[in-house]
């Protein structure tokens, strides 16, 4: 079995600007923050991100890597809830929003997963979804009548094909076998599924033989087919959750929040924390808990 | 001892959120603020025991616990798995909303243009879905015409003005009730338009009338709130909100 262990940035270093790509997760949920960090410090931009949105979205809008994005919400989960990049990227008009009901994500990610040009959903008929995307949303007439004759007119979800995907889980080993360690698995094995690349970060790399023993195998989500590289990212999901491995970071996710209210104090979060590397990162990180703890900061 | 005596007007609220699920049965209740979990959960544990109820992450309650306690579990209710019970349809939801119309369209988008919006909220997140597939009701904790508006900038919740008669997709489309602190509300006006079916003790049609945008169809007509039961003032008091929770949706 092939040893896919590769290095945040040189996954992200086989991205181009103006590709399609997948995020996991959920909201703030198990977000592959490290994969977007790694972004932050590359070249790309004009990125389509497809995500169930959170501040991933978030922190690529503040860069102005994002072109297009495909979502069915942006949330932070907890006070403040609305995340203020994403708003500021909205307001001004700077990315171009295909905004659709959260089945819808699922049901265009599986089409691509399957290979199909769309799948047929009952979700947003008669909302302004059809609106938010013009043309590109169209509706599929059923061949088969009801029992009185007529034919649903449905939504044709198209499929939402991926470039690259990028996905955090707890564990891991080096060829792409991984499992979540938590009560949601999310969409991450469909994001993988529906993608030509596949970039999966983890807590922890273990040997195979231990994987399938420290998670139960129904949360073995991902095999190795479906996966192209393979990262340890101790932390990786932060500041969102990452189930059994750690809650979220509240503390830290509001005062990413409070950043952004100025182009002062933003610059200032972006040179405390997102001018490194990973590792600068997490040391960062470490540094503002520690620094508030002795300030007497509530946590 | 349980005093029926000094009912708030939360209170009232609550129990007109459970009288959303009578005769539900056996399906997934999903209410998305504190009010409508105090309905829901004060529902089961009178009338609907059947209800399946959810922690808002991914675990099936088998306990009907206080609202934002932890209690023992009966399942399991991932994310993807809550859209398999959307499509089938054996849900009830309450969302919130910060718009909504006459015919029950629901904004909780974002206000203005939809490419570039003046403010930006959630998206629409799970509405279409929830609107098209299953009943859907909304609790509005401050009825205003704001809320109450002629138009909404995003229709997120499909309104009844949206089926398209000669397409039977839209079958399934059941915009229920809405639940104010002013009173609760139908749409079984003329042309699927909203209707007053009580009004909480205290406030007047004059009251809903001049928060309301748009006419409110039978609010001369409309009767009072009922009383909760002694009972039900209760489990509300002692079993679900002990922390008073509901005073913070609705001023007493």
């Amino acid at each position: 079995m092939r040893d896919k262990r590769i290095t945040l940035d040189d996954a992200v270093g086989q991205l181009r600007s103006g590709m399609t790509i997948g995020l996991g997760g959920w909201g703030s949920r198990r977000k592959p923050m490290a994969f977007v960090r790694a972004i932050l410090r590359s070249d790309v931009k004009d990125l389509t991100v497809v995500t169930y949105g959170g501040p991933d979205l978030g922190l690529l809008c503040s860069a102005g890597k994002v072109k297009k994005a495909y979502y069915g919400f942006v949330s932070l989960d907890s006070a403040p809830f609305y995340d203020p990049w994403f708003s500021k990227a909205r307001t001004e008009g700077a990315i171009v929003a295909r905004e659709m009901d959260e089945g819808m994500v699922k049901c265009g990610l599986e089409a691509a997963a399957a290979r199909l040009p769309f799948l047929p959903i009952r979700a947003g008929l008669g909302s302004d979804v059809q609106n938010f995307w013009g043309d590109e949303l169209q509706t599929v007439t059923s061949p088969y009548p009801d029992a009185s004759g007529k034919h649903e007119t449905l939504i044709a979800m198209p499929a939402l094909n991926l470039d690259v995907a990028f996905v955090h889980l707890n564990i891991g080993d080096a060829h792409g076998n991984a499992g979540y360690q938590g009560v949601d698995p999310y969409f991450d094995d469909l994001y993988c599924l529906a993608a030509e690349k596949r970039f999966v970060s983890v807590e922890k790399i273990v040997e195979t033989e231990q994987l399938v023993k420290e998670v139960p195998l129904q949360q073995l989500i991902l095999n190795r087919m479906m996966v192209d590289g393979v990262v340890e990212a101790p932390n990786g999901a932060h500041f969102t959750l990452a189930g059994e491995s750690y809650g979220r970071d509240e503390k830290f996710q509001r005062h990413y929040a409070e950043a952004a209210k100025t182009p002062e104090s933003w610059q200032a979060f972006v040179d405390r924390f997102l001018s490194g590397s990973e590792d600068d990162y997490q040391a960062a990180v470490e540094k503002f808990h520690a620094d508030s703890e002795k300030t007497g900061e509530q946590a | 001892m349980t005093s029926t005596e000094t009912i708030t007007r939360a209170e009232y609220c609550a129990i007109a959120c459970a009288d959303i699920f009578a005769g539900a049965g056996e399906i997934m209740a999903s209410p998305m603020s504190t009010m409508s979990q105090i309905g829901a959960r004060l529902a089961r544990l009178t009338t609907e025991p059947d209800l399946l109820i959810t922690d808002g992450e991914a675990l099936i309650l088998a306990d009907t616990p206080a609202v934002g306690a932890k209690g023992a579990i009966e399942g399991w209710m991932p994310f993807r798995k809550v859209f398999d019970v959307v499509a089938s349809g054996r849900r009830h939801v309450v969302m919130g909303a910060n718009q909504i119309d006459r015919y029950g369209n629901q904004n909780l988008s974002a206000f203005g243009p939809l490419q570039q919006p003046t403010r930006q909220m959630f998206g629409v997140r799970g509405a279409p879905g929830n609107t098209i597939n299953h009943a859907t009701s909304y609790w509005v904790g401050k009825h205003n015409k704001r809320v109450f508006c002629d138009k909404v900038d995003v229709v997120a919740g499909v309104g009844w003005d949206k089926v398209d008669p000669e397409n039977p997709a839209y079958k399934y489309l059941n915009v229920y009730r809405v639940v104010t602190n002013l009173g609760v509300f139908d749409f079984g006006g003329p042309g699927h338009t909203f209707r007053a079916l009580s009004l909480h003790p205290g406030v007047t049609a004059d009251e809903v009338a001049d928060n309301t945008s748009f006419e409110v169809a039978d609010l001369a007509d409309a009767g009072v709130t009922r009383e909760p039961t002694a009972e039900e003032l209760r489990i509300i008091r002692e079993v679900l909100d002990p922390r008073n929770l509901r005073d913070r949706e609705v001023a007493a």
